[in-house]
């Protein structure tokens, strides 16, 4: 317990400590949580599926939830249930075998609901475009209202997109 | 020890020593269960690796490779066989040799080989409601099946008995992570059975790289697993440069330990905080998340990419660190082991966190060896197997220690992390100090026809590649075995006798790949 205190103090805010581009993080944020005030009610939720991503797009949207980056205090989280969610977000070029794993998790959402690609493989296949086992973007099989491109996209980027789509759409 | 006294004890055709130390023992198709089983008595080694390789069009026959590893010699062993294509059978391994399993399921179900007498071959990748039957991925003159709707179902193993239930978990999880299904059979709280159904991210990457060039091989390897991308791509461009004849200078060799190491690293403190997370103790946990985010941030800023892509070349790397980055780095480390200190002892001087950790999750030692678990997992129950020490080129001479601790619980693979992380920050400061300018890797190698083994101690374990190139340079076969591949089978006799809600914190200290495994 003391060195929790003694550790958290030391440590202070980290993300005031950001290296790079801090005060757009701040600004995004701001924008973003007005945002889905406005449309979302209080929060915006989502719910994350791999459909055969590398791991990498996984690793990146752990980051936006590091105190570094720190996401859920501009309202937006990530939930356990499909039946939690607002938002479908989804990485890797769908397998054969999480194709219907995939419509299930969508069917299982409340209405009104959106589906989110990330990386590059979730939009057309990517790199795994000719292989026989794959769907080949997600576009074949649900409604996508966005898609953040990378391979993977940093953190800043996925936090960057998702302002943009919430402010910005007409939902 | 001589190898030829062992080899001499096989019924062989041809043998051949290549690259310095595989070899390669070609047997008669009724010799090769035989000369398997001597090999891994003789060399004390399981399975590492088993493939087949699609021949008709050369000799009309289909070739079947076993890999073995002496620790001791500091050689790989193939053995060869041909199986003609008329036949299609093979003598199975997995009753004397359990870690042969897995490999006996994935060629039947890719190759239309079957193993006689196996003990298990249900499809592993391949599901069996979405893939018809008799359509085999890696046959050369594969088509994709159209019409075909012959399907079936895939028998989970029943577990039966009073006041028995099962728990289906999954392809779809709670957490931010790859898919899998988990089944347990559960007695009360504790788990007496857990059956792993994997493959939901098998994305055919073997049949992906045939055919492909060196350069878009290579692009494919940093692909396959997101966090490991450097070691693919490093076991990658080994096996090439093997075939291809390049020597690669001391100095990328030192240039390609310190980027491993940092890829160690912030997978091991993440895996850190996971074990932490997965007991519900927040404060560390995002302490570690902010050293991983750290180590991500410098890796950016020394190769322009947060997971070390697009720098290991064929002959070696593209990213030099001048005197500036040397610097970075070097005061960089101080930082993060002073946080990374503080991360130890919050944890370790926490008693309920202990409590939750310690005799959770046993592997003993036993059973670790017999399933061939390696990397993390296997040192944590007492077994000293690293790649590093074995061939160790760079590691010689710079004081590299094992870390191993013997009782096998969650514990014991957060202290081997824990010892393992601060092992590699210092190896890299032992690197540093040897780094000199290393001038640009051989640009456009001749290509040759030719086959190889390339390998490196990833953060997770022995991570393998075997490629098969032809005259011109284009991938004729490539297999990969990630150490997941092993692994996942340590975790299902982990967890037995535990209670459920302690799975979690179980599967993240083993934390296997989803996307190597499945490939």
């Amino acid at each position: 317990m003391q060195n929790i205190l003694k550790n958290s103090l030391k440590k202070g805010l980290v993300t005031k400590n950001l290296s790079f581009n801090k005060d757009e993080i701040t600004v995004l944020g701001k924008e973003l949580k007005s945002a889905i005030i406005k449309k979302f009610g209080r929060s915006f939720h989502i719910r994350e599926v791999d459909t055969g991503s590398c791991g990498a797009c996984e690793s990146e949207i752990i980051a936006i939830t590091n105190p570094i980056y720190d996401i859920q205090r501009f309202g937006i989280d990530f939930v356990a249930s499909p039946r939690h969610a607002d938002a479908l977000l989804i990485t890797g070029p769908v397998s054969k075998n999480m194709l219907l794993a995939l419509k299930k998790t969508y069917d299982a959402m409340p209405t009104p609901k959106v589906v989110i690609t990330l990386g590059y493989c979730a939009l057309n296949g990517g790199i795994f475009k000719d292989s026989y086992y794959i769907e080949g973007g997600v576009n074949n099989i649900l409604p996508v209202a966005l898609h953040i491109p990378g391979c993977p996209p940093t953190p800043h980027q996925i936090i960057k997109e998702l302002l943009s789509f919430i402010t910005y759409s007409k939902q | 020890m001589n190898y030829m006294d062992i080899v001499k004890k096989i019924n062989h055709v041809n043998i051949a020593e290549m690259h310095e130390n595989e070899i390669y023992i070609e047997v008669k198709k009724e010799a090769f269960k035989e000369a398997c089983t001597i090999l891994h008595k003789d060399l004390n080694s399981q399975v590492l690796m088993m493939f087949a390789e699609d021949a008709r069009k050369e000799s009309h026959d289909f070739k079947l490779y076993c890999v073995f590893l002496s620790a001791a010699l500091k050689k790989w062993f193939l053995i060869k066989t041909s199986i003609p294509s008329d036949i299609r059978k093979f003598d199975a391994l997995s009753k004397q040799i359990h870690s042969a399993s897995a490999f006996e399921r994935e060629i039947n179900e890719s190759f239309g080989l079957e193993a006689e007498g196996a003990v298990d071959l249900r499809r592993l990748n391949l599901h069996d409601e979405v893939w018809p039957k008799g359509h085999y991925p890696l046959l050369k003159d594969f088509q994709n099946p159209s019409g075909s709707t012959e399907k079936s179902e895939y028998l989970f193993t029943k577990i039966q008995g009073e006041g028995i239930f099962e728990i289906p978990v999954g392809p779809v999880h709670a957490g931010i992570i790859g898919p899998g299904h988990f089944r347990f059979s559960v007695a009360g709280e504790p788990i007496i059975n857990l059956e792993e159904r994997l493959g939901f991210t098998h994305r055919g990457i073997e049949k992906l790289f045939e055919g492909k060039t060196v350069k878009e091989a290579l692009a494919l390897s940093e692909c396959i697993s997101g966090e490991t991308a450097f070691a693919y791509s490093l076991a990658f461009c080994m096996a090439i440069e093997k075939i291809f004849g390049i020597l690669v200078s001391s100095q990328h060799k030192i240039l390609r330990a310190i980027f491993l190491e940092l890829e160690r690293m912030y997978n091991h403190v993440a895996d850190i905080g996971g074990i932490a997370l997965d007991v519900g103790f927040s404060f560390p946990a995002n302490y570690a998340a902010i050293i991983k985010e750290n180590i991500l941030s410098v890796n950016n800023l020394l190769t322009n990419s947060r997971y070390l892509k697009g720098i290991n070349k064929i002959g070696g790397v593209s990213k030099e660190l001048d005197d500036r980055d040397k610097k970075m780095l070097i005061d960089f480390l101080v930082s993060q082991e002073k946080d990374f200190s503080n991360l130890k002892d919050m944890l370790l001087e926490n008693a309920s966190f202990m409590d939750r950790v310690e005799t959770t999750g046993i592997l003993r030692k036993k059973t670790a060896k017999d399933l061939g678990v390696t990397g993390v997992a296997a040192r944590a129950s007492g077994l000293p197997i690293d790649l590093r020490n074995i061939f160790s080129e760079v590691y010689k001479d710079i004081n590299f220690k094992v870390i191993t601790e013997q009782k096998g619980d969650v514990l014991a693979r957060l202290n081997v992390r824990i010892g393992e992380f601060m092992e590699s920050l210092n190896l890299i400061r032992r690197f540093i100090g040897k780094v000199e300018t290393a001038g640009s890797p051989s640009l456009n190698p001749e290509p040759k026809k030719g086959v190889a083994l390339g390998f490196c101690e990833a953060w997770r374990g022995t991570l393998i590649f075997w490629i098969k190139t032809d005259g011109h340079g284009i991938i004729e076969r490539c297999k990969i075995v990630d150490p997941s591949v092993h692994n996942w089978e340590g975790l299902t006799f982990a967890v037995i006798g535990n209670i459920v809600p302690d799975f979690p914190v179980c599967n993240k200290s083993f934390n296997l790949s989803y996307p190597g495994n499945d490939l």
